[in-house]
């Protein structure tokens, strides 16, 4: 191959790209945000018949749903950006992992409150100790650990590199926690799963469900992007190339 | 043979030296100077493989030591800013168990007269955290005497030592560099180090 | 490669032993907070029989999380870490024996004084004796999987509260099923079996990768 990656694995090369790329991300956010609520809302209200009195309530899932999805996935990225940083010693495979992790948070925050305002009217209570509510909780607990430890450290490599090693830790740890929570008891395991099939959803449903989720992660990639291009900026404050961009921003 | 090639170190955001190169035969000794905050720690910690560097590459007897791990070990002392002593133990439980570390068999006799030597007579069975600055620093300096390391990496190890301990530990560095081994050392006392071939190395802030 | 590990274990101990203080706070901790529980929620048999496994383990987890911020940091700040990481041996090797030496200062008191807190909860012989064996298999596997956040957060200001938020999520398979197997212990104590044999499952892997991470992660906070 005659591309060789390991350019675009230079902040200077990377900042440009990524400046160009964000309102691009951004166009598609809302598109696909407008397609997928307005076909969620309006195009899937007949799919439930008249009497049935998850009706109203139950349009939270297409925030809900594609919310938890994007909370794990983004976690698996940032942990293989983390991964490929200790690996290779690239400083911007961090910057990438440091910036996904806040988006990571607030989607999983996300699915929290939507799954607490869903469970209100379904259960009759805001929290119960379902086991992907709480499997979404400690997910939510390992992002602030990662946040945290990060911030705690001053040495920006040292966090990096801390940092991702608790998150690698973290990811072989994750099917332990949610199968421990899953299954609090080893004697009837298999009787308790109950799994959901994507085959078995109504097609309007699981069509607003995915645009949901391609417009999440489009959202993820345009304030993912813009906070790596700060955290760019931030890092490499005293190279030459940022002189020349503030220089450049000064004048115009 | 200790060879560094074009060796980048950051600290932080912040670029400590760059594009640095050289290299320490047998018999030689290296004082790297410059002033406060010009990456000499660093550069020593780098030696020892404590520290990874920015870019660049460190190599020992013609391999990268990253790829050495173990072996290079064996070949190394560093003595950096801290003591590394247990203030509970002591002088001779701190140094036995240095010594069982580094792999040696060290024998309690050899032990005690390293000890004495170092001109901690009297003091070897005192729990360390009794002793004064000095001798504490004395006690750690006792493993220059039992080391069987080719390299010594010595961190400012004249500082809170008195001019008879100052001598001592020239005394040990020439006898070492002699024999045909390799020091780095940092200081900031002058001192003045009549080692087999001294080579100078300045860091530039 | 044996003698490295029982020089460090040995030296671990003495050290302790010079110190005692740090091993008997760990162990009143635990205790202290056991018998807080009863004043809080109320003195009834029932209840405390039902919470009963659920408090020692959560204290369990709090003592041990409490005494890992000690784990690593003495040798850290007079440098005796530093010299471990230059030595010529495995570094996990050195991790591990440490991680025993604490271990045994500060997670086997807790088994050992279980059958104490066990009688303040009014809990049957049977429950007592798989509580201590749940603890015996457990609270390793806490003191293994904590190094890796005690080696994270070496000399960070605020240190322990911040290991506490990156490891107790981490306990969380171990409070299940440790508690867990004490809860079935009342109804059939054959059920108690699988509970076990996961902790033991835990345990072992946790000895096989917890050291390499921790050794991974001291060299990361000792640069």
């Amino acid at each position: 191959m005659a591309l060789n990656w390991f350019k675009f694995a230079s902040p200077a090369s990377f900042y440009p790209i990524a400046g160009r790329l964000v309102p691009v991300f951004w166009a598609l956010t809302i598109v696909l945000l407008a397609v997928g609520l307005y076909w969620g809302f309006f195009e899937t209200v007949d799919q439930l018949g008249g009497n049935n009195p998850q009706k109203e309530y139950y349009r939270i899932i297409f925030i809900h749903v594609p919310a938890a999805w994007m909370s794990m996935w983004l976690y698996v990225v940032l942990v293989g950006w983390a991964a490929i940083g200790l690996v290779f010693n690239t400083r911007l495979s961090f910057m990438m992992a440091n910036a996904v992790a806040p988006t990571g948070a607030i989607f999983t925050f996300l699915a929290l409150w939507t799954g607490a305002f869903w469970g209100r009217p379904s259960w009759g209570t805001y929290w119960d100790w379902d086991p992907r509510l709480t499997s979404e909780l400690a997910l939510f607990f390992l992002y602030i650990g990662y946040i945290a430890l990060h911030s705690a450290i001053d040495d920006t490599r040292r966090a990096d590199r801390a940092a991702g090693l608790l998150a690698i830790v973290g990811l072989v740890m994750v099917p332990v926690i949610f199968w421990s929570i899953n299954c609090p008891d080893p004697n009837q395991c298999a009787a308790l799963h109950q799994r959901s099939n994507l085959m078995r959803i109504e097609g309007n449903i699981l069509f607003s469900m995915l645009v949901m989720t391609f417009a999440f992660w489009m959202y993820s990639f345009a304030t993912g992007f813009m906070r790596l291009r700060s955290i760019i900026l931030t890092r490499e404050a005293d190279s030459t190339w940022v002189q020349e961009i503030l220089n450049k921003e000064n004048r115009a | 043979m200790l060879e560094v090639n074009q060796l980048e170190c950051r600290r932080g955001d912040r670029r400590l030296f760059s594009d640095l190169s050289f290299a320490v035969g047998s018999g030689t000794l290296l004082h790297v100077r410059g002033r406060n905050g010009t990456g000499k720690t660093t550069l020593l910690r780098s030696l020892c493989g404590l520290f990874t560097p920015e870019s660049g590459e460190i190599r020992w007897q013609g391999e990268p030591i990253r790829a050495l791990g173990d072996d290079y070990k064996r070949d190394l002392l560093y003595f950096g800013h801290l003591n590394g002593i247990k203030g509970e133990l002591t002088g001779i439980e701190n140094l036995a168990i240095a010594a069982a570390l580094d792999g040696d068999r060290a024998d309690t006799p050899a032990l005690w007269e390293a000890l004495a030597r170092i001109g901690l007579r009297g003091f070897e069975d005192l729990p360390t955290r009794m002793l004064s600055q000095g001798q504490k620093k004395r006690v750690a300096l006792a493993r220059l005497i039992l080391s069987k390391a080719r390299l010594w990496v010595l961190d400012e190890p004249f500082t809170a030592l008195d001019v008879d301990a100052v001598a001592l530990l020239q005394r040990l560095i020439a006898e070492h560099v002699d024999t045909g081994g390799m020091a780095v050392l940092t200081t900031h006392q002058e001192v003045p180090l009549t080692s087999g071939q001294v080579e100078r190395l300045d860091l530039e802030g | 490669m044996l003698r490295v590990f029982w020089t460090i274990l040995k030296r671990d101990l003495t050290l302790a032993m010079r110190r005692r203080t740090d091993v008997l706070t760990t162990l009143f901790f635990f205790v202290i907070v056991i018998s807080l529980f009863p004043l809080g929620v109320g003195t009834e048999h029932k209840v405390l029989e039902i919470l009963g496994p659920g408090v020692v383990w959560v204290a369990a987890l709090l003592a041990s999380m409490l005494a890992l911020e000690r784990l690593f940091a003495a040798d850290y700040e007079d440098g005796t870490l530093e010299q471990m990481l230059l030595t010529a041996q495995p570094l996990s090797l050195l991790v591990l024996a440490k991680i025993a030496a604490h271990w045994i200062l500060t997670g086997l008191p807790l088994v050992l004084i279980a059958p104490l807190v066990g009688m303040q909860y009014h809990l049957s012989d049977t429950a007592i004796g798989i509580m201590m064996l749940s603890l015996l298999l457990g609270t390793p596997v806490l003191s293994l999987v904590g190094a890796i956040g005690a080696a994270l957060t070496l000399g960070l200001r605020g240190g322990g509260i911040l290991l506490s938020l990156l490891i107790l999520p981490l306990y969380i398979p171990v409070l299940v099923y440790g508690s867990g197997a004490v809860q079935v212990s009342s109804i059939a104590i054959t059920d108690t079996q699988p509970y076990l044999a996961l902790l033991g499952a835990f345990l072992l892997v946790a000895m096989v990768f917890a050291p390499v991470a921790s050794a991974a992660a001291l060299r990361i906070s000792l640069e």
